[in-house]
């Protein structure tokens, strides 16, 4: 059963970029390993923390969009845990969101079908007839 | 009533759906600053005549906003005081599920260093 979640980490800011970068493969094949699909990963970039996190002022945000089950993911936290650059972690379950937001979108756009379908027949004969 | 020009009766305005509200609004809507029910005083707290005086709609209802996500927090400091309390919703006018995933996500936001706890 392959749930979505939404990974969160913030790297220390005064990390080289290929250390980093490592890092962020580790962690990938990390999950891969674990049988789950990391579909995206996006870097955030240096920000300033709102608050001082084991004192630092700044971190590096990534984000990782990753399926997986929940033994992958909890793989991925311990990992996170020791790793001694990650210095915050946030995982967020987002499968049932996107299912609730789908089924949203859906009504909206059953909804909306039905007006322009009537007001684009009632426009297209409109002119038609007043054309010819 | 001599002061209301209001044809809907209050308690039906109490359920959700704000958004649908008749935009017969007798005051400015603008933004109160400052604490305090909306309801009148007429010469001290005598009973609750009106509850919404102020039509304030929820901006997601509005908008139709459905995904409050943690990550864009130009939109959650909207929500979030100075001091970084989250601000009650008959403040800010938000409809109560919408409030409830808004404070989901303040709460995770905070938890990832992207909102303060406190502020100041």
């Amino acid at each position: 059963m392959q749930r979505t979640y939404e990974v969160m980490f913030i790297v220390r800011p005064d990390m080289p970029e290929e250390e980093v970068e490592k890092l962020v493969s580790t962690l990938e094949s990390n999950v891969t390993s674990a049988g789950g699909t990391v579909k995206s990963v996006e870097r955030m970039g240096k920000r300033r923390l709102a608050y001082v996190v084991r004192k630092f002022h700044e971190g590096l945000y990534v984000l990782l969009t990753i399926e997986g089950t929940g033994q992958a993911i909890h793989e991925l936290e311990r990992r996170m845990r020791v790793t001694e650059p990650v210095i915050k972690f946030l995982t967020v379950r987002v499968d049932e969101e996107q299912k609730r937001l789908a089924k949203v979108k859906k009504i909206r756009d059953s909804k909306v079908r039905r007006k322009p379908e009537s007001a684009a027949a009632a426009a297209g004969s409109e002119p038609a007839a007043v054309s010819v | 009533m001599a002061d209301e020009s209001n044809p809907t009766p209050p308690t039906t305005e109490a359920p959700a759906a704000p958004a649908e509200r008749p935009a017969a609004s007798e005051r400015p809507r603008g933004e109160r600053p400052g604490p305090g029910a909306r309801g009148p005083r007429p010469g001290g707290p005598r009973g609750d005549r009106k509850f919404f005086r102020r039509k304030k709609v929820c901006k997601f209802c509005v908008e139709k906003i459905d995904a409050i996500n943690y990550k864009d927090v130009r939109l959650l400091q909207q929500f979030v005081a100075e001091r970084g309390k989250i601000i009650p919703r008959r403040l800010t006018g938000v409809c109560t599920p919408h409030q409830r995933r808004l404070t989901a996500a303040i709460k995770q936001a905070r938890n990832i260093a992207l909102l303060p706890f406190a502020a100041r």
